[in-house]
């Protein structure tokens, strides 16, 4: 018999656990030549913000082992674009989607949540908190708790009640859980975790940064250690709070391992770069391997790494 | 061989060519220009490079019969004339790829093809007997003289656009080369069809890393993606004195201000 593949986040429930993360799907249109979107659990849509922004110059980014640094400014055409032209379509294709925003105060997050639920359509709002906050000294929300919370709360009192708003989280913070836990008690229906890692790459020849904006984000295979001990600490912790999962998943064995570590469902990033049609690949290989567990859901694995020993394997 | 890739291919197409192996650490595909498809063996598909770092040294060590993972073929290809013209193509080193199997389309649309290619030095020229077999005449450059004239590929251009009457330049190769083609077509009152090589992570429009600043139809500098809406672009819509920088006007720029209500994107920076 075939595990029931469903999952549940907060009060949405997904078809399978595989998503795109965000920023890795362009605006679905791009990807649905190879995949067909219908079939995995979500898209995430790359950040939106109020207004269109042209993002950083070139070179925006740099190969590094096992994965890559890019800094691309948070470059898209701006809500309004967005709500005309790339939901209707998402919407279209029967889809989920999760609709990712950006911004550089709590109001501009609140106004994004605003005009969000007033579309129909949007399954559910990430909040990409790794965005500068002007008011302190341009610092990322994310390095801030009560900043980061600040902004989660406006978020969740102006997004329509039945659309989960779900934090994402960096993972090169001093205290990952706390972080966590200030978004929870603004009200976050849950955490996406990781963001990209903040790092840089150094030009051999030049000695200048790789980059044009110098610091970038690393993503990719590498970072896969980080996000999975980032999602087992959180989930220890805050065992209730559904977790999206990603940093680095490449192949249907990986996702296994973020649900293992505690999230409900998990996003593909960077490779579907390298490989446009890993969506549906890496489902079809989760699929496998669930199978093999001997589990009914999908949910009976959730968290299974936090299990005593023989416990670990569910059913 | 890849015969869906063959089969679909229009000139100034793509490849995004998986290297290191199905465990590499090189997570990212290379992209590169189709040279050739052949109808041969179920259908072929030609690329070519210079080794430039580990990815492509890889890619040098295949042999025949070995497994390639190719996606493609990417990018929008070049425009073609309607009629019958003349058409004079422009380019430089290995970057020159795409103009074979363009002057091939040309030539059964019934179009003069002349080519100017350009290259460091003699062994680095490329293919210059097709070209000379293809086309009404080849000119050769390069920067040391040990082929044909020494000096810049575009140095000869207007020369050449005088004689064949030449009525569109299509280039291919290094920005700064694409520039000069721009320039000296733009002086003989004739268009340019450029084909841009940045570098890219997907070369399917989803990653945003090759983006380049375009001027629109509507008179607005954007910046857009080459793998998807290039790498072929009128070269008039280029802002090469900007590639590489966000143009203080282009949409969405910092301090660039929305109708109506500006403060709010202004001055601020992303990672």
């Amino acid at each position: 018999m075939s595990p029931d593949l469903r999952v549940r986040l907060s009060q949405v429930e997904l078809v399978n656990p595989i998503m795109t993360a965000a920023g890795c799907a362009g605006t679905g249109r791009e990807l649905a030549r190879f995949v067909d979107l219908a079939r995995i659990g979500a898209i995430v849509t790359k950040s939106v913000m109020l207004e269109p922004r042209a993002g950083r110059p070139a070179p925006r980014m740099a190969e590094t082992p096992s994965g890559m640094l890019s800094a691309i400014g948070l470059q898209g055409p701006g809500v309004d674009v967005f709500l005309q032209r790339d939901l209707p379509w998402l919407l279209s294709r029967g889809g989920h989607t999760v609709v990712s925003i950006a911004g550089g105060s709590a109001s501009e997050y609140a106004e994004l949540a605003r005009r969000l639920s007033e579309a129909s359509g949007v399954g559910m709002i990430e909040v990409n908190l790794s965005c500068p906050n002007p008011a302190s000294q341009g610092r990322d929300f994310t390095d801030e708790p009560a900043e980061a919370a600040r902004v989660v709360h406006a978020v969740r009192s102006h997004a329509r009640s039945d659309i989960p708003v779900f934090a994402k989280l960096a993972p090169d913070v001093p205290d990952l859980v706390g972080l966590a836990t200030a978004c929870v008690e603004a009200r976050a229906d849950g955490l996406s975790m990781i963001n990209a890692v903040r790092g840089m790459a150094i030009d051999p020849v030049t000695l200048r940064p790789a980059v044009a904006g110098g610091m970038g984000g690393v993503s990719g295979p590498a970072i896969r250690p980080i996000a999975v001990g980032c999602v087992h600490r959180v989930h220890a912790a805050l065992p209730e709070v559904p977790i999206i999962g990603m940093g680095g998943v490449r192949t249907g064995t990986d996702v296994l391992e973020f649900i293992a570590a505690g999230a409900s469902s998990v996003a593909v990033g960077t490779v579907n770069f390298a490989d446009p049609s890993a969506c549906a690949r890496i489902l079809r290989e989760f699929e496998e391997a669930v199978e093999g567990r001997g589990v009914a859901r999908v949910g009976e694995l959730v968290g299974a790494a936090h299990r005593p020993i023989g416990a670990a394997l569910g059913g | 061989m890849a015969p869906g890739i063959a089969e679909r291919f229009r000139s100034g197409q793509f490849v995004a060519v998986a290297v290191g192996g199905e465990h590499s650490g090189m997570l990212l595909r290379r992209p590169f220009a189709i040279h050739d498809v052949k109808p041969d063996y179920g259908g072929t598909v030609e690329f070519l490079f210079a080794v430039r770092g580990a990815g492509t040294a890889w890619l040098a060590e295949r042999r025949s019969r070995d497994l390639l993972d190719v996606v493609g073929p990417l990018g929008r290809p070049f425009p073609l004339p309607r009629d019958p013209v003349n058409c004079v193509l422009v380019g430089g080193g290995s970057g020159c790829a795409p103009l074979f199997p363009l002057a091939h389309s040309l030539r059964r649309r019934g179009c003069r093809v002349d080519f100017v290619l350009g290259a460091a030095s003699a062994d680095r020229v490329c293919s210059a007997i097709t070209a000379r077999r293809v086309a009404e005449t080849a000119t050769f450059t390069t920067d040391d003289g040990s082929f044909g004239v020494r000096g810049r590929v575009t140095d000869p251009l207007g020369q050449v656009i005088e004689e064949a009457r030449s009525d569109v330049v299509y280039a291919c190769g290094p920005m700064a080369m694409l520039r000069a083609a721009t320039a000296v077509a733009d002086q003989h009152g004739i268009p340019t069809q450029v084909s841009v090589e940045e570098t890219m992570a997907c070369g399917t429009g989803i990653c945003m890393t090759c983006v380049i600043p375009i001027v629109g139809e509507d008179g607005i500098t954007r910046m857009v993606r080459s793998c998807v809406d290039g790498p072929v672009f009128r070269g008039e819509q280029v802002r090469f004195d900007d590639v590489g920088t966000i143009p203080f006007d282009a949409l969405g720029a910092p301090g660039w201000k929305a109708q109506g209500d500006g403060d709010r994107a202004a001055d601020r920076e992303a990672g």
